[in-house]
């Protein structure tokens, strides 16, 4: 059944090449997600760390088909994926993890706080809800420049029970803001499943009431993503409103490092409905799809998880050799040093 | 007495005053299904239930507002945020709706209601995670704001909070959850608010602090006892009612004063405190009131610049000894 989703979704125009850039960077995401709990537990890193094992699909279906720079994305904690999809350097996403002068932050920001403006990521934000509402003004100043951009904006299921992000969402659809929300419903904040938390479990009809449209899509699949993207991007730049994507998804490891999954089945999920949701691991899914037309061979596949590996081994390595910011920088951009 | 954590003693507090009074309930993220964040609330859901412990989604505006709301009908709800950093959008519903009600209302309206939660700087949870914004509380009129520093306290406050008829604002502390202390078992210990404990008598200089402060305070003090300065160490418990009689008794004797916090520095509330002594105990001093705090930054991710803009014993003590210089 997952197959004959593909088939349809990858109907047409998708190349060889292209696929196989999808492959690879969803096999990079999940290499580097799992090098970083490594990485944690021998001390490396610190605070949280929010992995998106399982959800691959919804970035790489999605962030090569913006235009970057030029469109703008805004993300939640669980960021690793998106800087690492938006192009910036595996190195400095890790040294970033890592707390060292050379992240992408410098070392202020830290895992839930990864950003790179260059590319158009407007960073990982640490507060459920809080991206929703600034994608708002980003929208808004896209629509006051009258250029054909969209801001894409993610944002969790537990989210959507925040205030702001109605406040926000009913602006959007009230100045007609050229924003792609993607709802990363992966069926539990924390460890409250959606069931437990919302009256209504239609979010596609909660933005509508704001008089945005939207659809419900399968996030397992990169392909069905993908398509789904290409032609609601379309749709925004023609129109320049805002547009709502839930999609489906399922995180297969805990929230954060603090959650690890023996307590997460304890509390609030089973093991049994994990394996279900691994029979449709979207790397997996990729593969077979692509072994099954033989435009990937084994050791094609094998060829590229080597390469992977060796991209997260050196992003260690570098961010492991460099240095902590300097002691002096505790006080700089506090504020910006220079003025207009 | 026995021995407990801060976490269990304040479990214990709240299990206590859901038996006392059933017009008492728990609101908030993770509390009763999931065992609570930092399982202040495990094990409660299933011994009173999903309406006296009851979960809520990720809304803290409307935790904020339910949790008023019932208590201006007369129920006395304590709502636990899950930290206290994601309390700023719940901010108007305190600030403008819980803290002025009895007062707009010409005290016709009481609003017994306890908002809870861990603060802590620490842990490399970066800018978003690490406040605690306590002077922002306490600068508010119509809000009591506790903080306790041990198990004991954290229990006996705890059960005045609930039992005051105006709104709490409870701040309890990550890093001092796990730790340990003699705890009265008696259902009917309380602490009341306003009466700071002098934790450790010394008579060089007066050393303020609440909270995980008390702590770092009380090793400094340690340290600094080696070279012969002792330290009057003052735990406040309650920054709102605020006893300054304990600390300005205490000035009078050390004459010189160190007033600590943990937060940002700058118009935080040592800063009222070290008016206060300014204001009451002027011919008292024989060196200019020193404060202690965070440096006023958001919070930095790396390990070494946290550790920089966190107040730590070393920061306590150049302080003490600049008012003895
Ligand atoms: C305003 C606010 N409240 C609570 C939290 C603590 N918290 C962090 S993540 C999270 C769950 C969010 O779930 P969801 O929106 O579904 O995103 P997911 O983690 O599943 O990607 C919670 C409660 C927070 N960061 N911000
Ligand atoms: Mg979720």
């Amino acid at each position: 059944m997952a197959k004959a989703t593909i088939e349809e979704a990858a109907s047409g125009d998708i190349q060889r090449g292209e696929l196989l850039a999808l492959y690879r960077l969803m096999v990079l995401i999940r290499r580097f997600e799992e090098s970083t709990y490594r990485k944690f537990r021998e001390g490396k890193m610190g605070g949280y760390l929010h992995r998106y094992d399982g959800q691959e699909a919804l970035v790489a279906g999605v962030v090569p088909q913006l235009r970057l720079p030029g469109d703008y994305i805004l993300s939640t904690y669980r960021d690793h994926a998106h800087a690492l999809a938006c192009g910036t350097d595996p190195k400095a996403v890790m040294a970033e993890l890592m707390g060292r002068v050379t992240g992408c932050a410098g070392g202020k920001g830290g895992s839930m706080h990864l950003i790179d403006p260059p590319r158009g990521f407007l960073g990982g934000d640490g507060i459920v809800g809080g991206p929703v509402p600034i994608a708002t003004g980003v929208g808004f100043a896209i629509k006051y420049r009258g250029t054909d951009n969209v801001c894409v904006c993610y944002f969790g299921d537990g989210a959507m029970n925040q205030g702001g992000v109605h406040e926000a969402m009913n602006m959007a659809g009230l100045y007609k803001l050229p924003i792609l929300y993607i709802l990363e419903n992966n069926q539990y904040a924390m460890g409250t499943s959606v069931l437990r938390s919302t009256g209504q479990m239609d979010f596609v009809l909660k933005a509508e009431a704001h008089g945005i449209r939207g659809e419900k899509i399968d996030g397992m699949d990169v392909l069905t993503v993908r398509d789904a993207v290409r032609r609601v991007l379309e749709r925004i730049r023609q129109t320049g409103e805002p547009y709502f994507l839930e999609m489906t998804c399922y995180r297969f490891i805990g929230h954060g490092i603090g959650d690890d999954n023996t307590q997460g089945y304890k509390f609030y999920r089973t093991e049994e409905e994990l394996e279900t949701w691994k029979q449709r691991d979207p790397i997996t899914r990729l593969h077979d799809y692509l072994i099954a037309r033989d435009m990937l061979s084994e050791e094609e596949a094998e060829t590229i998880e080597q390469e992977v590996r060796r991209i997260v081994q050196e992003a260690i390595e570098f961010a492991e050799a460099s240095p902590e910011p300097p002691l002096d920088s505790l006080y700089e951009h506090v504020f910006v040093d220079h003025q207009e | 007495m026995a021995v407990m954590r801060y976490q269990e003693a304040l479990r214990l507090a709240m299990t206590e005053e859901m038996e006392r009074d059933a017009n008492v309930f728990l609101c908030g993220e993770e509390i009763g299904q999931y065992q609570g964040t930092y399982r202040v609330t495990e094990g409660l859901q299933q011994k009173f239930g999903p309406m006296r412990v009851l979960d809520t989604p990720i809304s803290e505006v409307g935790i904020a507002g339910l949790a008023t709301g019932a208590a201006m009908v007369g129920l006395r709800p304590v709502a636990e945020f899950m930290t206290w950093s994601f309390a700023l959008s719940a901010m108007d519903q305190i600030v403008n709706h819980a803290a002025k009600i009895t007062y707009m209302s010409g005290g016709r309206i009481r609003c017994p209601v306890v908002f809870r939660g861990p603060v802590g700087r620490g842990g490399q949870l970066s800018a978003q995670h690490s406040m605690s914004l306590e002077s922002w509380y306490a600068h508010t009129p119509g809000l009591k704001v506790v903080a306790p520093a041990t198990p004991a306290d954290v229990k006996g406050l705890f059960k005045t909070a609930v039992r005051d008829d105006n709104p709490v604002i409870f701040m309890e502390h990550t890093a001092l959850y796990p730790q340990r202390g003699e705890v009265p078992e008696d259902p009917e210990f309380t602490i009341p608010f306003g009466v700071a404990a002098v934790r450790r008598e010394g008579a060089d200089v007066t050393v303020v602090a609440y909270s995980h402060m008390v702590g770092v305070c009380l090793k400094a003090a340690d340290l600094l006892a080696q070279e012969g300065i002792e330290c009057e160490v003052i735990d406040l418990r309650t920054l709102v009612p605020l006893d300054m009689e304990t600390v300005l008794t205490s000035v009078r004797k050390t004459n010189r004063a160190v007033v600590t916090q943990e937060e940002w520095k700058n118009v935080g509330f040592a800063a009222e405190v070290a008016a206060r002594i300014y204001e009451q105990a002027f011919d008292y001093l024989d060196a200019p009131v020193e404060r202690v705090g965070g440096a006023d930054v958001p919070m930095p991710y790396a390990r070494n610049l946290e550790r920089a803009a966190i107040p730590h014993e070393s920061d306590v003590i150049e302080a003490v000894r600049r008012t003895m210089s």
